[in-house]
């Protein structure tokens, strides 16, 4: 049994490389002699390569490494260009955008965050130029475009915090910082700001989706997993062809819980948890500021928030002359 | 491939090992308490090996001898005493000698006197340690909503250092770089409780009337512009005093709706006393004696050392555990 709770593949089909089917003549031709990894196939396809790049993928990783740069390079110049400090901080290190007084000026001084405008102009455009890769290879090989508006969903979120929000509330100021630590204090900052952000129903919606989608991931597997010796691998399949494993499957979670998911839905509840997740969260940070200024005021207003007992009689403001 | 497999494996072990001794792990047995109404993770959670530690390094100094109010005043017997002549010389001298301990017990009498005149204002120590003597004065008169009937003295602060430990100095306010890159806004580096804020938010909060309230106080946006970096600022300022305490946010606030009053604890009353009282001993007290101190003690902009919550509380949410020195001495308890 031991070997079904093992995280690697166990199997790997070894033949001569897959080339992959022919693409349309205007493309040109994939890139790199394909060979195998042996620890790749442990998790994945032991195959790498032939890759394809394309005029979007290689635009997409020049710009992508010019944001990078710009990134580290304002990092390395905030602890003076000392390597040492840059290795032992670089957690904290961020390029921070422009200060409040610049507004949503187009380039504020390179000295006050405008470089950080410039990197995230390339980061952006990295980004939709490797949106238009994954939207066209899809159509080259003939397949869906389910991955590329997966991957827009997500692009949304990156925009409403960085762009579309800051455009609205007329400050780069708003906007997160390049960083690691410090795009982590923007959040906690961001929720204080704006009353905390729990109360925000759209994030709570975002998490609910992002939670499910951890759910549906971990049924889904295990599912799978579990019915593999019986063929259940042949998902897509037993769509149309259920077999026993198929059968199985779904009369174990109807014994469970009543109700199961078939073969072709449980993916559809998994891309749209998936995909519900950015894009509901986007909603709610682009509401932010620009709609609710104090998320938790709103959810009292409108008889979300419960009222608590009064535990620590008499507190008041001390500004305004209370428990003095 | 083999090399390959074993750097991994040599990293992951390296990353495992740093996990566990880098780390700053709090070992079990940890003291819960609940602190507000059920359901609102409003506690104080205590390592109580750690309360051991803070009980041992907040130890009383011993008392140097026995207080004699009675016979000739100090002012009768010394010259140039104008802050403590009113004291009985006895009582006098045992407070020169418990400050000697408090302040610079190693370097001794001679730290803020002239050796061969010890009435000479001279030396400059002396000068500030007068000023200090009547800052403490209006510590414990004046602010009693802060410090209560415990008071301060001067080892509240100095714990046997002639500068206390836990000071502040003003730095360049966040503006451009000197350069054309590398711009921080006076944050993103390890700052206070190893966050990335400001670090730097005492200038505004603590050394001028800066404010720190940040939060919207309506549903609806209605022109109250707090940036998101006057956010970080005063959350900076928050994780230092949280630091300086010793105790996590839900010791002052419901987080929940960490501006309002109403299901704050008394304690934020009491810290929000503290923040004003600071406040008015750096413009009053510690600010104007810049004239009197050398150039080496001053900061890099010029400023003398000033105090926030860490200069008294030294990680502790009662400075020196809540234990009070002013009956041994009474005559910091106000001024004449």
């Amino acid at each position: 049994m031991a070997e079904y709770q093992n995280i690697f593949t166990r199997v790997q089909v070894r033949a001569g490389p897959d080339h992959g089917v022919d693409l349309p003549r205007h493309d040109s031709d994939r890139a790199g002699k394909p060979f195998f990894a042996y620890w790749f196939g442990k998790i994945g396809n032991a195959q790498i390569g032939p890759i394809y790049l394309g005029w979007t993928g290689i635009a997409s990783l020049i710009f992508g490494f010019a944001a990078i740069e710009i990134i580290g390079l304002n990092m390395a110049a905030s602890v003076n260009w000392d390597p040492i400090e840059f290795i032992r901080q670089l957690p904290w290190l961020a390029l921070e955008p422009p200060p409040p007084k610049y507004g949503f000026m187009i380039i504020p001084p390179l000295a006050e965050g405008g470089w950080w405008v410039i990197a995230g102009f390339f980061l952006t455009t990295a980004i939709l130029l490797w949106w238009v890769r994954t939207y066209r290879r899809a159509k080259a090989l003939g397949m869906g475009t389910h991955v590329a508006w997966a991957f827009a969903s997500a692009i949304w979120l990156y925009l409403v915090l960085g762009f579309i929000r800051p455009a609205l509330m007329g400050s780069w100021a708003e906007a997160v910082p390049f960083g690691i630590f410090p795009h982590l204090d923007w959040t906690t900052a961001f929720s204080l700001r704006y009353g905390n952000l729990h109360y925000n129903p759209f994030h709570a919606l975002s998490i609910v989706f992002l939670y499910g989608s951890v759910l549906l991931f971990a049924m889904h597997g295990a599912t799978i997993l579990a019915v593999s010796r019986l063929g259940g691998e042949r998902e897509i399949e037993q769509v149309t062809d259920r077999g026993t494993a198929a059968e199985r499957a779904a009369l174990f979670w109807r014994w469970t819980m009543g109700f199961n998911a078939t073969m072709e839905s449980i993916h559809r509840w998994a891309w749209w948890f998936a995909v519900l997740t950015p894009l509901t969260g986007g909603i709610g940070i682009l509401l932010t500021g620009t709609v609710v200024d104090n998320w938790y005021l709103w959810s009292v207003k409108h008889g979300v928030a419960p009222p608590y007992p009064d535990f620590f009689q008499g507190m008041g403001d001390p500004a305004m002359g209370a428990g003095q | 491939m083999n090399i390959w497999t074993a750097l991994v494996a040599f990293v992951a072990a390296l990353l495992t090992v740093a996990m566990f001794v880098m780390a700053d792990w709090d070992l079990p047995p940890v003291q819960n308490t609940q602190t507000g109404y059920r359901g609102t993770a409003m506690a104080e959670i205590d390592d109580i090996e750690r309360l051991q530690v803070e009980i041992e390094a907040n130890q009383l100094p011993d008392v140097p001898w026995e207080l004699d109010t009675t016979g000739p005043r100090a002012s009768e017997v010394y010259e140039n005493v104008p802050a403590l002549g009113h004291l009985s010389s006895d009582q006098f001298d045992r407070l020169m000698a418990a400050i000697t301990e408090w302040v610079s017990p190693e370097e001794g009498c001679s730290y803020c006197h002239n050796d061969d005149n010890l009435a000479s204002d001279e030396v400059y120590t002396k000068v500030v340690a007068r000023r200090m003597l009547e800052m403490t004065w209006e510590i414990n008169a004046d602010w009693g909503e802060h410090v209560a009937e415990t008071g301060v003295t001067c080892y509240t602060c100095h714990r046997g250092h002639p500068v206390p430990e836990n000071v502040w100095f003003r730095e360049d306010a966040p503006g451009p770089t000197r350069g054309w890159a590398g711009y921080t806004a006076g944050q993103n580096t390890v700052s206070v409780g190893l966050t990335s804020l400001q670090t730097d938010p005492f200038s505004t909060l603590l050394g001028d009337d800066g404010e720190i309230r940040v939060e919207s106080l309506t549903a609806l946006p209605t022109g109250h512009e707090a940036s998101i970096q006057e956010t970080e600022r005063t959350y900076s300022l928050m994780v230092h005093m949280s630091e300086a305490l010793g105790v996590n946010c839900t010791f002052c606030h419901n987080t929940r709706a960490v501006q309002d009053w109403a299901q704050s604890t008394p304690q934020r009353t009491t810290a929000w006393h503290g923040i004003d009282m600071v406040r008015d001993l750096n413009a009053i007290y510690l600010d104007p004696l810049q004239p009197v101190f050398p150039e080496a003690r001053l900061g890099p902009l010029g400023d003398v050392a000033k105090a926030n919550c860490t200069t008294c509380h030294q990680g502790v949410q009662k400075p020196l555990n809540g234990a009070s020195m002013l009956g041994d001495y009474p005559s910091l308890r106000s001024a004449p």
